[in-house]
């Protein structure tokens, strides 16, 4: 019958949108459909049906653990010092080449200190790719969770000094809990395989003593 | 160095024997692959290729600089539909001051935009090519962009990492660093207020010259058909700016009635040199580059490139990540489709709400991309020999339930709302038809081959990554019309969703990373042409390393951009809101075809 593919398509629309409606009645016992992050989840999963907006900005979605944005310096509170060695893996790698850094040279050595004079990132040419992170030997650049970065300019605010990235562990160690406990658990690692040197180097240490001991003591042969 | 003198001198083997038989001296071994034709004799050994070896599929042509050895170098890859399986690679040498071939558009019209392109970037001009003009930079242009010696404006150091980054890296900007780059030429007596009345006057005297010639399956009526009323022919523009065009793109269509009597697309808007920026790059910065190609799909583009530089440095992946790879691909493939499918009815006037229905599924699925990967369109996941990371806990569950429960619902769904629609069918049947001599002759690929009634598909043609496991079948349609250039998305999902259904099942626990994970990877010299079955085409990375970290070529066969050579052969004859239609149903995405 002529006419129906517009009859049909009108159908679908409003069984959508009487759908969202009837769908709503579900979430009257979750605690209503929008403003509420259980919902949120839910509207956003494989079951969603209906309305699939996000009330952006009152309602945003949570970021997953990977998310990537903009990178940041770890500064390690325990140790109270930056974990950034200068060593300028992470400004070979980057693709569109937007990190700066200047290395610390000791006034009377000449020799590189391991830690950064200065360090830029410009992130109006960064792309968020995260091989800084990724190939960074010592943990000490991140990818951040911070997506809202709009500024009126572009060439005081936009330009990320040293100051401005480096942010404490322990807020890395809240939105990376699985890399951070992967971090810990290598520290840890590392210091009981060193302890466990250390040990068998004592141990050793005084194996050799005890001989040494013995063989004074012991007549000379002959 | 990919130097001629030094590199090893591949065998003639096979179809290449028999061509070396046939041809005597006029075919040479070439290094690393293929056979080196003499100029003088392409076309004759292009045809033998074409006709008497079966090769009948032009894949690739793209030009080298060799700058060492002062020339240029053309390089063809035909494949055989029928047979299947690898390229005969034939090349062809030019001297770099003078560089001229003869055109290959009379045996394979698939060439023409090619051809183009590496006049445009190369300076290789073509003998006999109908239409040799610039195709992505603009007319008036000064200098070849692509050949070695042409440096590009406001850059520092033609390959990275650059070296005012570390160890004394202050930061600066570009524009404060080059003051408005004196290494930007113009030709002289440039008059930048004339050219682009003369770039258009180009355009409009190449339309008047196109025409309709035999084999062309639509007939174009010649003035009004009653011949009651006088018409007199008109040029319109569509685009650049404009909804339909998905992009900045320009069709320039010429017009006998609302009858397109010939159609030439323009295109070269977004040309940002991706291929300089990619030989500027090292290998694995080159990455997240390949995102922004066709950033709908891109996870495909990732592993189309890291599958070439694997083949250059042997290198095998893990069982782990070959299934997850095929995962994230097929994922990639429904999502890109949902789009194509969404934005077609957008096309024909079903204004948003269609593409936003089935744009649902898309969104699930990049929320899985994003848990994976980090991103949601910018994927950037895909490594040498690994992918970036495992996906986290939960992510498999997730993927299953929609895999195994959602999709396919869905993909019936849209079915069910769309296909039988009869505006869908009055405006898509017999609409925009390509015959599937003229799809195999204009070297259209993807949904747009197999929709003509050609079953080629390279996961099924030259297996790669584990395509070779999995059961599925390569969708194809007959009529060649936009109609079919649509089912063919829907069976092509219903497809990913049986490869995904299998690969979620077998993927195995391991690792993810098979040799060890360098931030500057130094490639072993070689030439590899690699192509993966893009949701949009046959997507090839032509690479050619010269051993050091840095690409010394690094080309894209981008299926968008190929795709459109057919454009104006398919809208002849049709209608101007059709167009829009066609254009829609070759889901082009400009990322990629200006490249």
């Amino acid at each position: 019958m002529f006419g129906f593919g517009v009859l049909k398509g009108l159908g679908v629309t409003f069984r959508h949108f009487v759908g969202t409606y009837v769908d709503d009645i579900g979430y009257w016992f979750r605690g209503g459909r929008y403003y509420n992050e259980k919902s949120l989840l839910r509207r956003q999963g494989p079951r969603a049906k209906g309305v699939f907006t996000v009330q952006y900005p009152e309602e945003k979605l949570p970021v997953p653990e990977n998310f990537r944005y903009l990178p940041f310096l770890i500064y390690d509170t325990t140790a109270n010092d930056d974990k950034c060695t200068s060593c300028g893996i992470c400004a070979k790698v980057c693709p569109p080449q937007c990190i700066w850094i200047v290395r610390t040279t000791d006034p009377v050595t000449k020799r590189p200190v391991p830690q950064p004079a200065e360090f830029y990132i410009d992130t109006t040419i960064c792309m968020q790719c995260g091989f800084c992170a990724e190939f960074c030997p010592f943990d000490a650049i991140k990818m951040d969770h911070e997506y809202e970065i709009a500024a009126f300019e572009r060439f005081q605010t936009m330009v990320y000094d040293k100051e401005k990235l480096t942010k404490p562990d322990t807020y890395h160690a809240a939105i990376h809990p699985t890399d951070w406990a992967r971090e810990q658990k290598e520290i840890a690692e590392k210091a009981a395989k060193e302890a466990e040197k250390k040990r068998q180097a004592e141990e050793k240490a005084k194996a050799a003593a005890v001989a040494k001991e013995a063989a004074a003591q012991q007549p000379p042969a002959g | 160095m990919a130097n001629p003198t030094t590199a090893p001198i591949a065998e003639l083997t096979g179809s290449l024997a028999a061509l070396k038989e046939r041809f005597g001296d006029a075919v040479r071994p070439a290094e690393f692959e293929g056979a080196l034709v003499d100029p003088a004799h392409l076309v004759e050994v292009a045809k033998h290729i074409r006709d008497d070896l079966g090769y009948d599929y032009l894949s690739s042509a793209t030009a080298v600089d060799y700058i060492k050895s002062g020339e240029i170098e053309m390089v063809y890859h035909a494949y055989s539909i029928k047979k299947g399986g690898p390229a005969l690679v034939f090349k062809a040498r030019t001297p770099r001051d003078n560089a001229v071939l003869p055109s290959l558009v009379s045996v394979w019209p698939g060439a023409d935009f090619q051809e183009r392109e590496a006049y445009d970037l190369f300076g290789v001009k073509f003998d006999g090519h109908p239409n040799l003009k610039r195709i992505l930079m603009w007319e008036g242009f000064q200098g070849h962009p692509m050949r070695r010696d042409w440096h590009e404006a406001y850059y520092e150091q033609d390959q990275k990492p650059f070296d005012s980054r570390w160890p004394g890296g202050h930061h600066t900007r570009a524009e404060d660093r080059v003051k408005w780059a004196d290494n930007v030429e113009y030709p002289a007596g440039f008059d930048p207020s004339s050219f682009v009345e003369e770039a258009n006057a180009a355009v409009y005297e190449r339309l008047k010259q196109i025409e309709v010639v035999e084999g062309q399956s639509v007939s174009v009526p010649s003035g009004n058909g009653s011949g009651s009323l006088k018409t007199d022919e008109l040029v319109v523009n569509l685009g650049p700016q404009h909804p339909s065009t998905h992009g900045v793109f320009r069709m320039v269509a010429s017009l006998e009635g609302e009858t397109i009597r010939a159609l030439e697309p323009v295109m070269g808007y977004l040309h940002r040199n991706h291929e300089k920026i990619g030989e500027r790059n090292t290998y694995i910065q080159n990455i997240p580059y390949t995102d922004r190609l066709d950033y709908i799909s891109s996870m495909s583009n990732n592993l189309g490139y890291v599958l070439a530089v694997e083949k250059l440095m042997n290198l095998k992946p893990t069982e782990r990540t070959e299934h997850l790879r095929v995962i994230m691909v097929e994922l990639t493939r429904i999502a890109n489709h949902f789009w194509a499918i969404g934005f077609l009815l957008n096309d024909l006037g079903a204004f948003f709400t269609p593409a936003l229905y089935a744009i649902e599924e898309r969104e699930l699925i990049l929320d899985l991309f994003e848990a994976a990967a980090g991103s949601r369109m910018m994927c950037n996941y895909m490594r040498f020999g690994g992918v970036a990371r495992d996906v986290p806990p939960g992510w498999m569950e997730k993927c299953r339930e929609l895999v195994f429960e959602r999709l396919p619902r869905k993909i019936d769904e849209l079915d069910g709302f769309l296909s039988g629609s009869e505006l869908i069918r009055a405006r898509c049947m017999g609409v925009g038809y390509l015959s599937p001599e003229d799809a195999i002759r204009y070297s259209a690929a993807g949904p747009v081959l197999r929709a003509s009634g050609v079953p080629y598909d390279v996961r099924r043609a030259e297996p790669y990554s584990i395509y070779d496991r999995f059961e599925f079948d390569v969708a194809v349609r007959t009529n060649g019309d936009v109609y079919d250039r649509y089912l063919i998305r829907i069976d092509e999902m219903r497809q990913s969703v049986r490869i995904l259904q299998q690969a979620l099942k077998q993927i195995p626990e391991g690792e993810i990373q098979a040799g060890k994970k360098q931030y500057s990877q130094r490639v072993p010299a070689g030439q590899t042409y690699s192509r993966v079955e893009n949701p949009k085409g046959e997507l090839g990375f032509y690479v050619v390393s010269d051993g050091s970290a840095n690409p010394y070529r690094y080309h894209i066969r981008a299926p968008s951009f190929i795709n459109l050579t057919a454009l104006g052969l398919m809208c002849t004859g049709y209608k101007v809101a059709d167009t829009v239609v066609i254009l829609g149903s070759i889901d082009i995405v400009l990322g990629e075809t200006d490249r």
